[in-house]
C-alpha cells in the first residue's frame, strides 16, 4: 500500500476491505509474524502454566495501587519499545536515504512512522511510566492505603490499555495517521487525509484521555484528602508536590485535548467546518488549542521527574534536600506560567512582534524557577555524602544534559532566533534533549530507586550501569549531530536527502541509536539478570537506600494495606525524622483493616470502549451503536454493585507483620 | 596522550569544515541579525551555564562518599542569602533577554518594512521594496511578480540589496516559507496572507524550502534561491518572459494538482487577480471569493435559504488532496461578479474612474432571499443554468452558473 486506499463504505464492514490489511508490504508482514508468534508463544505459556486465572484475579482486575502503578510502568515498556522501533526506523532511513537514494520506506509508510513515534513515546510511554510512579509512589508517599477512588484508578489505567492497542492495531488494520503527532489541520481534515489514520489518532487519544484525566482527579483527590496526620502541605515530600502539580496540569488541560480533538472529530465525521479552509474555518484555533494543552503536557511529564531527583538527590546525598521551601514554590510557578507559554510553538504564524515577544518572554520566565532548582539539587549535594548508586548516576546526567537542553530552549524561546529554527532539526535536538535528559532519565532513576520496595530485591548494578553508560554516551551521538544540522538548516521530517555534506552527521545519529538500541537491552538484561539473582540482591529492611521518606517504613513490597498503622508525621523527611527519633515498630495492637475490593468492569469498559473506537474508526455504525450502548449498559450496571469494599481480618495483619518482624530480626541478627 | 585526543578530533573538525552553516553564516541582512541575536542569548546564558555544569562535577567529585575529607553537614538545608542568589542570577540574566527579545522581536518582525538593507546601509525613502507573491502548493513554490508580469515555479530568484516584500499564502495545507541565507521562516496557509519583509544582500545560490510538514511529496518541496545583480535579475526576468506560456486561471488550476520534484518552470505573464483569487479560494471560474462571503456575513448574512443553497459554491477543500476531485457533487456558484468584471473593476478602480464608483456593489443591508442584483451586474452575461438542488425560478434567488464545467 503506497497511498491510502479510498474506499466505499458497506453496511457490516464500514470502510474495512481486505485492502485496509498491508500485505503487500514486507516491513509490516515479518513484524506481524513476529507479534504472532511472539503474542502466541506468551498466550500459549499463560495457558500452559494456568497464570489466566491468577492474573485475571490479582492484577487485571486489582484495585490495588501498587499492582495498578506496575502494570502502567509494564505498558510504558513495551510501548517504549515500539516507539524506540520506530525511531530506529527513521534514523536508518535518513542514513540511507542520500544521493538519489529513496532509502527503504516509501512516504506513505514513513510518515506514518515518525506521527506513531511522537504519539506513542508521548501518550503511551511516558505518560504511563510517569503515571505508573506516581501512582505507586504517592499513596505510600503519604502514608495511605490506596488512592480515593481505587475502581476509577483501574478503569483509567484500562482506558490507557485500550488507547495503546488501537494505536498498535493501525500497525496491521489500516494505517496511522501521516500529519506529525499533533495532527495540524487542514492535513489532518477529511479532505487531506481521507484514510482511517487520523481516525486511529482521534480515538486512541479520546479512549486513553478518558484514563488520564480521570487518574489525574483520582490523584489530585488523593493527595489533598488522604495524607497521613501531621502531614500539612508544606511537610509533603517533593515528589508528592510535584505529582499534586503534575496532576492539576492533567486535569486542567486534558479536558482541552479532549475538546479540540471532538472538534477536528466533527470535522471530519460531521461536515462542520470548526477547522476546514472552508466557510470560515480556522486552521490557527487548531495549534492554538493542541497547544495550550501540548506545553503543560510537557510539564506533566517533567515535574514528577523533577520529583523523583529531588528525592534521589537528597536519598543519596545523605542530607535534607537543599531549600525545600523555594523548591515547592518553583513547582508551583512552573505549573502557573506552562498555561502562559503555549505560542512560543509558533512564533512562525506571524502573530505580530508584540504577542510573540509576551510569549518568547513568559518562556524565558519559566527558566528562573527551573534554575532555581538545578541550583536547589546542587546544594543538596553540597557538603554531603553522596552515593554513586544507579538512580544518583542518573540524576548527575540529567543535571548535566539538562542545562544544556534548557540553553537551546531559551534560544529557540527568542522569536527571530525561533524563524531561523523552528521546526528544524534543532528544534528536534532540544526537545530529546530535555525529554530523554529530564523525563526518560527521571524515569529509570526511579524504575532503580523504587525497585526495590516494589518487589523486595534491588537491581542488579552492573547492568545498570551498562544501561547508563550506553544511554548518556548514546544521547550525544544521536542528538548532538542534529543540533548541527539544524544550524545547517535542515527541517524535520524530511525522508530523502540530496546534500551529501549531511550525510556523515545522520550516520553519527544513526550510531548514537544504535548505543541507545544497547542501553534499552542492557536495561531488560539488567531486569531479568535481576530476577534471576533476586535472592543476592534481596531486600530485607524495606529501607535498602537509607532513604527519608514514608514509603520506605514499610515492607518491601509492602503489603497489600501498606501501613498496618497509619503513620504519623511531624517533618517534611518524615521516615528519615523517625529513624532519628529512635521509632520501634508497634507489635500488637493489630485491628481489621478495610479495603476496597477488586472489579472486573474495569477492563470490560475498556475492551468495549476499544470495540466502539474500532468502529467509529471503520465506519462500523452498528457495531458503534451496540457498543456504546453496552458501555453506558455495563457502567451503569456497576452503579448498583454495592458490593466494593472488605475488611482484611485482624488475624492475617497480625501474620504478615509477624513475618515481617521475622525478617527484620534476621536482617539485624 | 593529550595530543593524540586532540588528534581523535580532526575528523571531527574535517566534518564540520566541510559543511555550510547556512543558519550561521547568512549572506541576507535579517538572516544575519537573527542569528546575532542566537549568538547573544548564548553567551548570555553561558554565564550561568557553564558555572552550573562545573559545580555540578565538582560536587559530585568532592562529595563523593569515599571522600571522608569533605565536610558532611545532614542537616544544612537552608541559607537566605544562597536563595536570594540562585533566584536573582537567572533573573538577572532574562531581565537582560527579555530585553533583547523584545527590541529583537519588535525590529525583526516579519511584517515590519525595511529601513535598513545592511549594517551601514539605511533605506532611502523612495526605495520601493521588490514585491513578490508566494504560494506554496502540492508540492512546489509558485513565485509571481505582479511588477515584472512574471511567475516561476521552484525558482525564486531576487536583486541584491533591494528590499523584498513577500506576500504568502497556501493552496490546500499549512507549510512554512524558508529561505535560510536571507531571513527566518513563516508559515504558508491556505486563505490566509503572511508577510515576509527581507533583503539578500550578496550574490549567492542556495535553496528555500518548506519547514512544515504538509504530506507525502514534502521531502522534495524545496526551490532555488538566486540573490543576483541587477542587470543579471533584468536578464533573468527577460528569460522569464520568453517562456512560451502564461499562468492563467486554468492553468493555475493544472499546476496545483499534487507533483513532486517539479523542475522550475516560468510563466511569461501572470492573470494579475490570479494571488487575490488564490489568497480568496475561488480560482475556480465562479467560485464565491472568501472576502466577498465575508462581506455578505458581515451585513447579517443571506439569509437561511440562501445559505443553504449556496453552500456547495463556497467549498474549496476537496476529498484527497485538490485537484484530485473524488466523488464530490458538482458545485454551484455565485459569485457576485465573475473574475472578468473583478478584473475590470480593478483596472478601473486603480485608474480613479468616475465610472467604477457607479459600478460599485450596492453596499444596503442584504436581506434574505438570495443575493441582490450588485449594480452594473449583467444577467446577460450569464449562461443559462438549471439545477434540482436550486429553485427553477432565477428571478428568486438572482443567476447562478456552474462552475468546473
Amino acid at each position: 500500500m503506497t497511498e491510502s486506499p479510498i474506499v466505499e463504505s458497506t453496511f457490516l464492514l464500514g470502510r474495512f476491505n481486505l485492502q485496509a490489511i498491508p500485505y503487500h508490504e514486507p516491513i509490516l508482514v515479518f513484524t506481524f509474524i513476529g507479534v504472532a508468534i511472539g503474542g502466541a508463544a506468551v498466550l500459549g505459556a499463560l495457558t500452559y502454566f494456568r497464570l489466566w486465572g491468577y492474573l485475571w484475579r490479582e492484577w487485571f482486575t486489582s484495585v490495588d495501587h501498587k499492582k495498578i502503578g506496575i502494570m502502567y510502568m509494564v505498558l510504558g515498556l513495551i510501548m517504549f519499545l515500539r516507539g524506540f522501533a520506530d525511531a530506529i526506523m527513521m534514523r536508518l532511513q535518513q542514513a540511507l536515504a542520500f544521493g538519489g537514494s529513496e532509502g527503504y520506506l516509501p512516504a506513505h509508510h514513513y510518515d506514518q512512522v515518525f506521527s506513531a513515534h511522537g504519539v506513542i513515546m508521548i501518550f503511551f510511554a511516558a505518560m504511563p511510566f510517569v503515571t505508573g510512579l506516581m501512582n505507586f509512589v504517592v499513596p505510600l508517599q503519604i502514608g495511605a492505603r490506596d488512592v480515593s477512588f481505587p475502581f476509577l484508578n483501574n478503569f483509567s489505567f484500562w482506558m490507557t490499555v485500550s488507547g495503546a492497542t488501537l494505536v498498535m492495531t493501525s500497525l496491521f488494520v489500516g494505517e496511522f495517521a501521516q500529519t506529525g503527532w499533533l495532527a495540524y489541520p487542514p492535513l489532518s481534515g477529511i479532505a487531506y487525509s481521507p484514510y482511517v489514520g487520523v481516525d486511529y489518532y482521534i480515538w486512541a487519544l479520546q479512549i486513553a484521555g478518558v484514563g488520564t484525566t480521570l487518574s489525574g482527579i483520582n490523584l489530585i483527590c488523593t493527595i489533598v484528602k488522604m495524607r497521613a496526620p501531621g502531614m500539612d502541605m508544606m511537610k509533603m515530600p517533593v515528589f508528592t508536590w510535584t505529582s499534586l502539580c503534575t496532576n492539576v496540569l492533567i486535569v486542567a488541560s486534558f479536558p482541552i485535548l479532549t475538546a479540540t480533538l471532538a472538534l477536528l472529530t466533527a470535522d471530519r465525521y460531521l461536515g462542520t467546518n470548526f477547522f476546514t479552509n472552508d466557510l470560515g474555518g480556522n486552521p490557527m484555533m487548531y495549534v492554538n488549542l493542541i497547544w495550550i494543552w501540548g506545553h503543560p503536557e510537557v510539564y506533566i511529564l517533567i515535574l514528577p521527574a523533577f520529583g523523583i531527583f529531588s528525592e534521589v538527590t537528597s536519598t543519596f546525598s545523605g542530607k535534607k534536600l537543599f531549600g525545600y521551601t523555594s523548591m515547592v514554590y518553583a513547582t508551583v510557578v512552573i505549573t502557573i506560567l506552562s498555561y502562559l507559554v503555549w505560542l512560543h510553538h509558533f512564533f512562525t504564524m506571524g502573530s505580530g512582534a508584540s504577542v510573540n515577544s509576551f510569549f518568547g518572554i513568559t518562556t524565558m520566565i519559566i527558566s528562573i524557577p527551573t534554575g532555581a532548582k538545578m541550583f536547589n539539587w546542587l546544594f543538596t549535594m553540597y557538603r554531603g555524602r553522596i552515593r554513586f548508586e544507579l538512580p544518583m548516576m542518573y540524576t548527575v546526567a540529567f543535571m548535566l544534559i539538562f542545562v544544556i537542553g534548557g540553553m537551546t530552549g531559551v534560544m529557540l524561546a527568542v522569536p527571530p532566533a525561533d524563524f531561523v529554527l523552528h521546526n528544524s532539526l534543532f528544534l528536534i535536538a532540544h526537545f530529546h534533549n530535555v525529554i530523554i535528559g529530564g523525563v526518560v532519565f527521571g524515569v529509570f532513576a526511579g524504575i532503580a530507586f523504587w525497585w526495590p520496595k516494589a518487589f523486595g530485591f534491588r537491581l542488579d548494578p552492573f547492568w545498570g550501569k551498562m544501561s547508563f553508560w550506553f544511554w548518556v554516551v548514546g544521547f550525544f551521538f544521536a542528538f548532538m549531530p542534529l543540533y548541527v544540522l539544524g544550524l545547517m538548516g535542515v527541517t524535520r521530517r524530511l525522508r530523502v536527502f540530496d546534500d551529501p555534506s549531511l550525510h556523515i552527521w545522520f550516520i553519527i545519529a544513526a550510531f548514537g541509536a544504535a548505543l541507545i538500541a544497547c542501553g534499552i537491552a542492557s536495561f531488560i538484561i539488567q531486569i531479568g539478570v535481576s530476577i534471576l539473582k533476586r535472592d543476592k540482591l534481596r531486600d530485607t529492611t524495606g529501607d535498602p537506600w537509607n532513604a527519608r521518606t514514608l514509603e520506605w517504613a514499610t515492607s518491601s513490597p509492602p503489603p497489600a494495606y501498606n501501613f498496618a498503622f497509619t503513620p504519623v508525621v511531624h517533618d517534611s523527611d518524615a521516615w528519615w525524622d523517625m529513624k532519628q527519633r529512635g521509632y520501634v515498630r508497634p507489635l500488637s495492637g493489630f485491628k481489621p483493616i478495610h479495603m476496597p475490593k477488586s472489579s472486573g468492569t474495569g477492563p470490560i469498559l475498556a475492551a468495549i470502549s476499544f470495540v466502539l473506537g474500532f468502529a467509529l474508526i471503520w465506519y462500523i455504525w452498528w457495531l458503534a451503536a451496540v457498543s456504546f450502548v453496552a458501555l453506558l449498559a455495563v457502567a451503569i450496571h456497576h452503579t448498583f454493585n454495592y458490593n466494593r469494599d472488605f475488611d482484611i481480618p485482624a488475624e492475617e495483619v497480625v501474620r504478615t507483620e509477624e513475618a515481617r518482624t521475622r525478617v527484620l530480626a534476621q536482617a539485624n541478627a | 596522550m593529550r595530543r593524540l585526543r586532540l588528534l581523535a578530533l580532526l575528523p571531527l573538525m574535517a566534518a564540520l569544515g566541510g559543511c555550510k552553516f547556512e543558519v550561521l553564516a547568512p549572506t541576507g541582512d535579517i538572516a544575519a541579525q537573527q542569528r546575532d541575536l542566537l549568538v547573544i542569548s548564548v553567551l548570555l546564558m553561558l554565564i550561568i551555564i557553564i558555572p552550573v555544569m562545573a559545580l555540578t562535577i565538582f560536587f559530585a567529585w568532592k562529595y563523593r562518599q569515599s571522600n571522608a575529607e569533605a565536610r558532611y553537614e545532614p542537616e544544612w538545608h537552608h541559607s537566605t542569602q544562597l536563595e536570594l542568589v540562585i533566584w536573582a542570577a537567572p533573573l538577572l540574566i532574562i531581565i537582560c533577554l527579555g530585553a533583547m527579545t523584545w527590541m529583537g522581536t519588535h525590529l525583526l518582525d516579519p511584517y515590519r518594512p525595511l529601513d535598513r538593507i545592511g549594517s551601514r546601509t539605511v533605506l532611502a525613502a523612495e526605495d520601493r521594496p521588490l514585491e513578490v507573491n508566494v504560494v506554496a502548493l502540492d508540492w512546489k513554490w509558485l513565485f509571481i511578480y505582479p511588477e515584472q508580469g512574471i511567475a516561476t515555479v521552484n525558482e525564486l530568484a531576487v536583486p541584491v540589496d533591494r528590499p523584498l516584500h513577500f506576500r504568502i499564502t497556501s493552496s490546500s495545507v499549512m507549510n512554512a516559507f524558508y529561505v535560510p541565507t536571507m531571513a527566518g521562516m513563516i508559515y504558508a496557509m491556505p486563505a490566509m496572507q503572511t508577510q515576509l519583509h527581507a533583503v539578500a544582500n550578496q550574490r549567492v545560490e542556495s535553496r528555500g524550502f518548506s519547514a512544515n510538514y504538509s504530506g507525502a511529496g514534502f521531502s522534495k518541496m524545496f526551490f532555488a534561491f538566486k540573490a543576483m545583480s541587477d542587470s543579471e535579475f533584468t536578464s533573468w526576468v527577460r528569460e522569464a518572459k520568453g517562456a512560451p506560456d502564461p499562468l492563467t486561471r486554468q492553468a493555475y488550476l493544472e499546476l496545483e494538482k499534487p507533483s513532486e520534484a517539479v523542475p522550475a518552470t516560468f510563466f511569461n505573464a501572470v492573470d494579475p487577480t490570479l494571488f487575490d483569487a488564490i489568497l480568496n479560494l475561488c480560482v475556480e471560474p465562479g467560485k464565491m471569493c472568501m472576502k466577498e462571503m465575508m462581506a455578505i456575513d458581515a451585513k447579517g448574512g443571506a439569509g437561511l435559504e440562501s445559505a443553504v443553497a449556496s453552500l456547495l459554491p463556497l467549498l474549496h477543500d476537496k476529498h484527497a488532496r485538490r485537484g484530485t476531485v473524488f466523488g464530490g457533487a458538482p458545485s454551484y456558484v455565485v459569485g457576485i461578479c465573475t473574475p472578468e468584471e473583478l478584473a475590470t473593476a480593478l483596472t478601473l478602480s486603480a485608474a480613479g474612474s468616475s465610472e467604477a464608483a457607479s459600478r460599485r456593489v450596492d453596499s444596503g443591508p442584504v436581506t434574505g432571499a438570495g443575493l441582490p442584483m450588485p449594480g452594473g451586474f449583467s444577467p446577460a452575461l450569464l449562461p443559462a443554468f438549471t439545477s434540482p438542488l436550486l429553485p427553477t425560478s432565477e428571478a428568486d434567488i438572482g443567476p447562478r452558473r456552474p462552475s468546473n464545467s
